[in-house]
């Protein structure tokens, strides 16, 4: 009889307190997320990103959509949302405007996954990078849907393997730091989980730069991606993003696409001054009240 | 701020006029006919009182984007036709498992898909009952006039707030577009304000209902750092994904709807105790509708009319009542049936239901509405 490993129950010592716990929601923990997975990290660099910058817990908002990803908004003890699928950037355009109403500067940060953003979420966040509301947008690209089980998606590199794609994946996938910058973010980055420290550097610029900012985390998943693609375990697939990943400051997002075997490009590719949609809408509605 | 006095305004001006009236402080919407006269009044207007007007990319994201302003702290509203109703229905079932106040406007329009662009419909009706996936409970009000888009909406806003969940209102090409004089005497618009928690943070407990199974409101930044999730929930906010869980919550959501429901539901009688043919109507079928009760009093047939003021939740304990009292009901639609299943559940066989069906384009021609009567009475 095959005998069902059951998850240890993590000791709880008291009076012992992480320097970071007031940024979570303690009695939620411990998370969901598989051994091996980068949420923890991404999550991590977003508290660090949070203190470093000396935000407190009611100066942020953080919205995420469905999925693995989708889940860390229910982790981080600020207001928080977990929307639709898809529609986290929607959701957080609303928000942000209705808090430019009452609480300008206040921040409102994205976060969701790869599927979430960019297949089901798609045009949302090509409109979102056009429009330049104030958006943080953090994207943690596991290349495959994790929640569901390991189907491929938007961001799965030709020819690997998920469960909708046996045979190995027949389709291109986007390159999400050139399709933000061409859609017209102002800044945009790429690092993995396995760069924490310049993760939460781009993280607290991401946040800190008025309008749409994009940073995509390129995050290990073991469980459903690494094991159908030679990278059994987080440590295989960290190391194989050690072993790829260039650091290359402002190189072309177009150059940036991530193949099978090829090299991945991290780094800042986009840091810009442009109007954002506020700056703008003042603009018109003072030039329309000046003209009566 | 409000437009006050008297004015000759179409039905959907009417509407952006009256949510600016309840205090709607943001738009979010897409472009499609026959609700465009709501975003491009919004679209003017709001910019002028601080507010926002946002054309969003669809109707999704119009739908996501007035849920994330509410929780941003201001009023908001959307406004969309036939198929925009189909892809808003998503994030109206996000609004009512977050309890999130909102109003929804549709200007029905000719369906199936495309359908008639341009032209009347009531063909929606079913879709506002039961168009977002699960169990749930609705309100939607269905405006006859242009003065009715405006006190209905102000209506909207308040019971949204009230009850905390997305509120529809069921308009028509007919009702959107017709001119006709509207009334707005800001001293009489009441206001209901959002139900904010009054206790400190460590004590905030965010869907802990009040008396009445609805809880209080905080949003961002507030103070309060609640987690809104769409995901079955427990007291807290957070994710408990057990039948207990489910069960609580699905419940306080129908029952904070069935069981206020003698203050939500609103209808209009006219001439019912003497009445031995009954028309149910609303919106814009009760306008021709009542042309036919007048020809068919002419004629010395006693019709009353029942005009549904709120369509959802539907009133069927009157409807129950006046079942045993009348010869039939009369129920004109502009779709082949659909409130007069409501009807005929009330009714439960104690009385005759007739439909006066109209696959849309078009309302009634009463004399078509009297020939029903005339067959109900013999």
């Amino acid at each position: 009889m095959r005998r069902i490993k059951t998850k240890p129950k993590p000791e709880i010592i008291e009076d012992v307190h992480h320097p970071l716990e007031r940024y979570f929601r303690k009695e939620r923990l411990p998370h969901i997320w598989c051994s091996g997975c980068g949420l923890g990290t991404a999550m991590a660099c977003l508290a660090y990103a949070l203190e470093e910058l000396s935000l407190g817990l009611d100066d942020v908002s953080i919205v995420s959509g469905i999925g693995c990803t989708g889940r860390l908004a229910g982790y981080m003890r600020s207001d928080s949302y977990h929307t639709t699928h898809g529609r986290a950037i929607p959701f957080a355009t609303g928000l942000r405007i209705a808090l430019e109403m009452q609480k300008p500067d206040h921040k409102v940060i994205v976060f969701s996954g790869d599927g979430d953003l960019f297949a089901i979420g798609g045009n949302h966040f090509i409109h979102a990078a056009r429009r330049n509301v104030d958006l943080a947008v953090f994207c943690v690209n596991n290349f495959n849907y994790g929640m569901t089980g390991g189907q491929v998606g938007p961001t799965t590199p030709l020819g690997a393997y998920g469960t909708t794609a046996p045979y190995g994946s027949f389709e291109n996938p986007f390159n999400l730091v050139y399709l933000a910058a061409s859609s017209g973010a102002p800044y945009v980055a790429r690092w993995t989980t396995l760069h924490s420290r310049r993760l939460k550097q781009a993280m607290m610029e991401a946040i800190m730069k008025p309008g749409f900012t994009f940073v995509e985390i390129i995050s290990p998943c073991p469980v459903n991606y690494g094991r159908r693609n030679k990278m059994p375990t987080g440590l295989v697939e960290m190391r194989y993003y050690q072993r790829k990943s260039v650091i290359r400051n402002f190189a072309d997002p177009k150059e940036a696409e991530i193949k099978p075997e090829g090299e991945i490009i991290v780094g800042t590719f986009v840091d810009e001054d442009k109007p954002n949609y506020f700056d703008i809408y003042r603009h018109f509605v003072e030039q329309m009240i000046g003209e009566g | 701020m409000i437009l006050a006095g008297e004015h000759f305004l179409n039905g959907d001006v009417a509407c952006a006029e009256g949510a600016i009236a309840a205090g709607c402080r943001f738009f979010a919407g897409y472009p499609i006919t026959p609700q465009s006269e709501i975003a491009e009044r919004m679209a003017y207007r709001l910019p002028r009182i601080g507010a926002h007007f946002l054309q969003m990319e669809d109707e999704l994201a119009s739908m996501a984007a007035v849920l994330g302003a509410v929780w941003g702290g201001v009023k908001a509203m959307t406004a969309t036709s036939g198929p925009g109703f189909s892809l808003m229905m998503e994030n109206i079932g996000l609004g009512i498992m977050t309890e999130t106040p909102c109003v929804v406007v549709n200007v029905q329009r000719g369906g199936p898909s495309t359908g008639l662009p341009t032209a009347t419909s009531q063909g929606d009706m079913m879709q506002a009952r039961w168009g977002t996936h699960g169990n749930h409970e609705i309100i939607a009000y269905a405006p006859s006039s242009p003065q009715e888009m405006f006190d209905l909406t102000v209506k909207a806003f308040n019971t949204a707030e009230r009850y905390r969940l997305p509120v529809l209102i069921m308009a028509d090409e007919i009702v959107g577009h017709m001119m006709e004089r509207v009334l707005i005497d800001p001293d009489k618009i009441e206001v209901f304000a959002r139900r904010k928690p009054t206790v400190p943070y460590e004590e905030y407990v965010p869907y802990k209902p009040g008396k009445d199974l609805v809880p209080e409101m905080a949003c961002a930044g507030e103070g309060y750092r609640v987690h809104v999730t769409g995901l079955t929930h427990n007291e807290l906010g957070y994710p408990d994904m057990t039948v207990e869980a489910q069960h609580r919550l699905i419940n306080r959501l129908t029952q904070k709807i069935r069981k206020n429901i003698d203050q939500i539901v609103e209808f209009e009688e006219e001439g019912i105790d003497e009445a031995e043919v009954i028309l149910v109507t609303y919106g814009i079928n009760a306008r021709a509708s009542w042309r036919a009760m007048e020809l068919a009093r002419e004629k010395g047939i006693k019709v009353g009319m029942l005009r549904l003021i709120t369509v959802w939740p539907f009133p069927s304990e009157p409807i129950a009542k006046l079942a045993t009292q009348v010869k039939g009901f009369v129920v004109p639609e502009i779709n082949l049936g659909q409130m007069v299943l409501e009807v005929e559940r009330a009714a439960a066989g104690r009385t005759v239901v007739r439909l006066v069906p109209h696959a849309g384009g078009g309302i009634h021609r009463p004399e078509d509405v009297l020939a029903v009567i005339e067959e109900v009475v013999g």
